[in-house]
């Protein structure tokens, strides 16, 4: 591994007067499994959503593959640029987002289709296997209302790994879910974990994180207050803030 | 036969009467038209259907049909029944009833729509039924009605205009009053149209003001 | 009630009544034309579009229809605008309601979720694309009744036509009105044709409604 896929320097972000990103800096190499910890209002979100730009950055620099994420380039140009990151950027939500409209594998078909990657015989042959993938081969032509919350999760994590991301965001992604579909979307994302995926977890779920990932950052107010992998982090945590926090956590 | 603005001037006087009788018409249609609404809205409420059919189909026939067929009814039906009303009063009776439609429809779906647990409480407590309705039940209303209520009294503003066709000396008609002396049509379109957007713009604030003040109750 | 009367006369009306729809009819496209370019100007970010968008809904909304449709017909000519009555009176519903149409229309687009948006830009899909594939389609089953409301109102409210004389519903009954001194026969037969053909149209709107409800 030479150059990290995505580099975080000196980010700083505001929300009007609250500063919400402290100056954060961090390196992802190619397969590497991340995990934000952290509570409620630590940044971790924030920090997922600067990467692709759903948040734009007061100050430092992000770069993913080789390439500055937030240049400053005029509105078109930065449209153009963005939308050629994102095509290689993954994104999956906590509320799954999944076009309501469009039938599971209408879903997962649409960018690549709308985008020219393929044609519709292609798309629909790529889509039938990630939905595979994901275990609903047998569930194409539902609509999202039709599907479990576990379900449109899983779709949705189809529908990203459609553009052939070369990274995946996960988003607190199932936080929203009943507590027996949980496991159902863990099982996914463990699976492309494993096949070298890179991936950046924002999660409550503790135990999936130590389970799942190769490095933990545990975030509080806009700062990265510890760092390290999961063996480390969550069983010998250096810091106090780490360690109350877990320690809150896992007495619940 | 260019614009020629400067001309407005000389018929300020008549568009400022026809503007205080867009405005007289305006309140006492609105004031006529909440009273009525709330009177339609007790009496569709009441359990005798002796009273509520024949207001329900009242109701009916005068939300399907257009405001300026309303307005002949009143205007040429009160002279045939030997009622010689001037046209103003016709105006305002015209457009009164119009709004109390719509206002009572507005009305009765929030005094319907208030928790029934409350007035049952209020009911549990020895209020009588009006007194449940006067306690309980109006002030929670008031607040639920207020913004659907104020868009109804900002369309009656607009749809005062209408009546300038029996001869209502209000803002319209005075418009084309000065336009049959002066044969300029477009600027005193324009002008009287102004007028109605600066009124227009007032009353949304006072609307604005109304729904701040009621929301408290919510 | 002079039936007599009404049995002798009911065809004019019926007549006047077809001239309502048509009226009302391309009135109600041209409104949903202008009021769908305004709502997507009055959402753009360049404020040439979206200035001009927010002056249309604001100018039209706030002023009356009939002064609206005076200054179209008889402000016009002056201007280099010779518009027949029933052009006129199109166009003055037309311009009229799209203002109407583009607060319904703007109202659906914004009520569509965030995340929508943000999961198709997420996949790499540009902001028109995005509209144009996963925002309006969700918005336009938002917007069937409340336009439908939109355009019963125009039904209705075209009746201000007949004061530049199209001969539409209302004048009929102004001109019988004058002519046999009664009102309230002349006010039920052109009731009834409003009526049905609002019921008329009420019924389509839901039956679209239920339509585009069923696709998902």
């Amino acid at each position: 591994m030479n150059e990290p896929i995505v580099k975080i320097r000196g980010l700083k972000k505001n929300f009007g007067s609250l500063q919400v990103l402290k100056g954060i800096d961090m390196d992802i190499d190619q397969g590497q499994i991340f995990a934000l910890i952290g509570a409620s209002g630590s940044g971790k979100s924030t920090l997922l959503r600067t990467i692709n730009q759903l948040e734009e950055v007061t100050e430092g620099e992000i770069w993913f593959d080789g390439e500055l994420v937030n240049q400053k380039l005029p509105h078109r140009q930065r449209e153009a640029h963005l939308n050629r990151l994102r095509q290689n950027i993954g994104m999956v939500f906590q509320h799954f987002n999944l076009f309501p409209h469009l039938t599971a594998i209408e879903n997962v078909t649409m960018a690549p289709l709308m985008l020219g990657r393929v044609n519709k015989a292609e798309a629909i042959e790529q889509a039938k296997k990630l939905l595979d993938k994901v275990g609903l081969s047998d569930r194409g032509d539902y609509y999202p209302s039709k599907l479990s919350g576990g379900q449109k999760q899983r779709v949705a994590i189809a529908r990203s790994l459609a553009m052939n991301p070369k990274l995946m965001l996960f988003d607190e992604v199932t936080s929203a879910l009943d507590p027996e579909l949980v496991g159902e979307v863990n099982r996914v994302m463990k699976a492309l974990a494993e096949e070298d995926m890179t991936m950046i977890i924002v999660t409550h779920d503790l135990r999936f994180a130590e389970d799942v990932s190769d490095h933990v950052i545990f975030m509080a107010d806009g700062l990265v207050v510890e760092e390290g992998p999961p063996s480390l982090v969550f069983r010998a945590p250096q810091e106090d803030r780490t360690k109350s926090f877990l320690q809150q956590v896992f007495n619940d | 036969m260019g614009l020629d603005f400067s001309i407005l001037p000389a018929y300020a006087d008549i568009l400022w009467q026809g503007t205080l009788w867009t405005i007289a018409l305006t309140v006492l249609s609105m004031v006529f038209s909440l009273a009525g609404g709330v009177v339609f809205a007790v009496l569709q409420l009441s359990r005798h259907a002796i009273i509520r059919w024949p207001v329900a189909g009242f109701a009916w026939l005068f939300m399907g049909t257009p405001l300026l067929l309303q307005l002949f009814l009143i205007y040429f039906g009160l002279v045939q029944i030997g009622l010689d009303l001037n046209a103003f009063v016709a105006g305002v009776i015209a457009l009164s009833l119009h709004f109390a439609v719509y206002n009572s429809e507005i009305i009765r779906s929030a005094i319907v729509a208030v928790d029934k647990g409350q007035y049952e409480a209020a009911r549990s407590l020895g209020l009588s039924q009006f007194q449940a309705m006067r306690k309980a039940i109006v002030p929670q209303a008031v607040a639920n009605v207020t913004p659907a209520l104020g868009n109804m009294m900002i369309a009656l503003l607009k749809e005062s205009a209408l009546v300038s066709v029996i001869g209502v000396m209000e803002l319209t008609l005075s418009a084309q009053r000065a336009i049959s002396d002066s044969f300029r049509p477009f600027e005193f379109y324009i002008a009287a149209g102004a007028i109605y957007y600066v009124l227009n713009l007032g009353l949304e604030q006072a609307v604005r003001v109304a729904e701040r003040r009621s929301a408290q109750y919510r | 009630m002079d039936f007599a009367l009404i049995g002798r006369i009911w065809p004019f009306f019926a007549e006047a009544a077809w001239v309502t729809i048509e009226v009302s009819m391309l009135a109600i496209i041209l409104g949903l034309i202008l009021g769908f370019a305004a709502a997507l100007a009055s959402l753009s970010r360049n404020v040439l579009l979206r200035w001009p968008a927010r002056a249309y809904v604001s100018v039209f909304r706030g002023t009356p229809a009939l002064i609206q449709l005076f200054l179209l017909y008889f402000g016009g000519p002056q201007i280099g605008i010779n518009l027949g009555p029933f052009e006129a009176g199109v166009i003055g519903l037309g311009i009229n309601i799209g203002a109407y149409m583009c607060e319904t229309i703007r109202g659906a687009i914004l009520s569509v979720d965030k995340g929508q948006t943000e999961a198709g830009r997420c996949l790499g899909l540009g902001q028109a694309q995005v509209m144009r594939r996963v925002i309006l389609p969700q918005a336009a089953r938002m917007m069937v009744r409340p336009l439908g409301v939109n355009a019963i109102a125009l039904i209705k409210g075209s009746a201000i036509v007949s004061t530049i004389s199209v001969l539409e519903l209302s004048y009929t009954a102004h001109r019988y009105i004058s002519s046999t001194y009664k009102p309230f026969e002349m006010f039920i037969l052109a009731s009834i044709f409003y009526l049905a053909i609002v019921t008329v149209f009420s019924f389509g709107v839901k039956k679209i409604d239920e339509r585009v409800a069923l696709e998902s």
